[in-house]
């Protein structure tokens, strides 16, 4: 099959990696965000976690060390969010906007000096001969490791959310915070495990780009990632399987706006490399058209005090 | 144990007290990274802070400083206005670039004409602009409940790419010899906007910072408009009681946030920046949201904070250039202070006490 110089098959094996980062990215905002806790830091984590990893990664040349330590430094740059809001109160929006700013300016501080450098290869999870078989192999056996682990983590958070306790403290933490403290659970902590898991995802999905999509490093190398996985937590309607699609979706769209650049289809290559954007923009307003509770969680982006 | 407890009142003392002990706060923090990274701290610091004013420099540096702080005042007081009300506009730096390329456009389009009227068609031209890429998600919000936060920043990334085509497409120099880039304004006297007073760094961006600085104060403190957007940050509930209009806010502080962001842009492309390129835009529009909260939402603040900001921009170029530290260190710094401020800024509604007993 071949439409138009894009094979679909080849099309949705690259979509798949292609939405890893912004799928991790988006899992750990929804936890984050159904805890009542808006962290529009997601950019910077995820850069700091594209750094950190790639320089793990090439520190020890391991790409699975490399993931660790971008889940880690992302983890960690959270927390500084999660100090600042959970205890020292300050306001979610402009703190997560500092996040950012202040991920930005210390990745490209510190990857000054590994510009060019190659990271050790992730290798594919399945061997060669099941990747070859026709269809079902690009799709289902060409991934890393990565690749499966995304969408096993879109099930975990699932189960969690709807079928356990902690996803019951959690949701009701982020539903009404006063009730959840009033029934004796520790609000700000809670909270601020999520921001760190939060975090932990985020680096990871930005480990994903500078280890594997790229794979090298460069200024920014995130380039927004993090800002859609903000806007595909809303489209999903703060639901795991919801974020899944939202982010192959994005990933389809981001892929099938390369293919055409290089297919050469006419279409001018501002107008392409702007698409994934607008189509967000687009997305968002269906998603938030005609709705007056969104689905989102009711304590969103209040902090908490105990005044007892 | 230490435990927070709520003040009745806001402590007016916090208030003014919190962005110098983030600045102090900050300078040690930075001391320490600069030291960290194998610099003198006590030397970088003063190059950054001391220098630019009183170095043996100064006397152009001081010039400079008006120069980045004209942009960022004016973005910060369109942003306050928005963020006192709790609307969101975090994509001035996209309003910022349309102002540039829709305000160079039309004196483009005339030129070679002289008229003295052109430079002012210019300025309305841009904030017409700003305004204009700030009303998408204005509008999107008030009639489609989308999140401005989101789309704002979205349109950020399209102004870029608008951008990269102007400077490389429909607003390319026919005279460039190929080259990326307008033609530039300093040769084209009826569009530019030269320093107005020898050494000052002082153009008409400048003069409009103030101004609206004043006008915004005004606003705030005497007008009706201003006790509205006050009451709809703080109370939103009590403000729809009022007859506050959710609304029609929204459409009114991301229009003047946009204009004014749109108005800063073309103010740097017809004076320092010279002519529209690919990166003309130097992230003042991202730098004046920390300038809009180093300066406490209030526009005399405002001022203050942007010549602070100012003096780490160009005493962070002097430090770059006499002692080697890296672009990126002065970036980390201006988010450190952000991170500080916030974190000190918990003193103003709250206090720490000593818990006794078991909590």
């Amino acid at each position: 099959m071949d439409w138009g110089g894009i094979n679909p098959v080849i099309l949705i094996a690259t979509l798949m990696a292609s939405a890893v980062p912004i799928l991790l990215a988006a899992l750990g905002e929804t936890v984050v965000e159904r805890a009542g806790v808006l962290n529009l830091g997601v950019e910077g984590m995820m850069v700091i976690g594209a750094l950190g990893g790639f320089i793990v990664a090439v520190q020890t040349g391991s790409p699975v060390v490399g993931f660790i330590g971008g889940a880690v430094c992302g983890a960690a740059l959270s927390l500084i969010f999660a100090l600042l809001t959970q205890v020292f109160l300050a306001n979610q929006v402009a703190t997560g906007l500092a996040l950012t700013l202040f991920g930005l300016g210390v990745s490209s501080l510190g990857g000054q000096g590994y510009n060019g450098v190659k990271p050790p290869p992730t290798g594919k999870l399945f061997p060669q001969a099941l990747a070859d078989l026709p269809v079902v192999g690009p799709i289902v056996f060409g991934h890393d490791w990565v690749v499966y682990f995304s969408i096993a983590m879109t099930a975990v958070l699932w189960w969690v959310l709807k079928a356990t306790r902690v996803g019951l403290i959690i949701r009701a933490v982020g539903e009404s915070h006063e009730a959840a403290h009033a029934l004796g659970y520790k609000v700000n902590r809670i909270r601020l495990m999520c921001i760190a898991f939060g975090g932990a995802m985020a680096g990871m999905g930005g480990a994903y780009v500078s280890l594997a999509r790229v794979p090298q490093w460069v200024d920014g190398i995130t380039a927004g990632a993090g800002w859609i996985a903000l806007a595909i937590v809303v489209f999903a309607s703060w639901k795991p399987w919801r974020v899944l699609i939202g982010a192959y979706l994005f990933g389809g769209i981001t892929v099938l706006q390369l293919n055409l650049q290089v297919a050469g289809s006419g279409i001018p290559v501002e107008y392409l490399s702007m698409a994934p954007y607008l189509i967000t923009i687009l997305v968002l307003v269906i998603i938030s058209a005609g709705r007056k509770a969104n689905g989102a969680p009711a304590s969103l982006g209040q902090n908490f005090h105990a005044s007892r | 144990m230490l435990r927070l407890e709520k003040r009745p009142t806001p402590s007016r003392f916090w208030l003014y007290a919190t962005p110098p002990v983030a600045v102090i706060l900050t300078m040690v923090a930075g001391g320490i990274l600069f030291a960290a990274m194998g610099k003198n701290p006590f030397e970088v610091i003063r190059t950054i802070f001391w220098d630019p004013v009183f170095g043996e420099f100064a006397f152009y540096l001081r010039g400079q400083l008006l120069v980045k702080a004209g942009p960022l005042i004016l973005i910060a007081i369109g942003l306050a206005l928005g963020f006192r009300a709790g609307i969101w506009n975090i994509g001035a730096e996209g309003q910022y670039i349309m102002g540039a390329i829709f305000g160079a456009s039309v004196g483009l389009a005339v030129f070679p004409t002289e008229n003295r009227l052109i430079f002012p068609v210019m300025v309305v031209a841009g904030a017409f602009g700003g305004w204009l890429w700030a009303m998408i998600p204005a509008i999107l919000k008030t009639r489609f409940n989308t999140n401005e936060i989101l789309v704002s920043l979205m349109l950020v990334y399209v102004a870029e790419t608008i951008l990269a085509k102007a400077s490389t497409g429909f607003l390319k120099n026919p005279e460039g010899m190929g080259f990326p880039g307008s033609r530039n304004f300093s040769s084209y006297p009826a569009a530019a906007n030269p320093e107005l007073i020898a050494g000052t760094g002082l153009h008409w961006g400048g003069v409009a910072a103030f101004v609206t600085a004043i006008l915004a104060y005004v606003l705030l403190t005497r007008h009706q408009t201003g006790f509205q957007i006050r009451l709809a940050g703080q109370a939103p509930r009590a403000a729809r009681f009022h007859g506050v209009s959710p609304a029609r806010l929204v459409v009114m502080c991301m229009g003047l946030s946009g204009a004014m962001a749109g108005m800063a842009g073309l103010f740097e492309v017809t004076g320092p920046a010279g002519q529209i390129s690919i990166d003309f835009n130097t992230g003042y529009g991202f730098t004046a949201i920390i300038v809009a909260f180093l300066g406490r939402l209030n526009p005399l603040g405002i001022v203050l904070a942007g010549f602070l900001m100012a003096l780490t921009y160009v005493g962070g170029e002097m430090a770059s250039t006499n002692l080697g530290l890296p672009d990126a260190a002065i970036q980390v710094f201006q988010g450190m202070l952000l991170f500080f401020l916030l974190a000190v800024d918990v003193l103003t509604n709250y206090r720490f006490r000593l818990a006794v007993g078991a909590h």
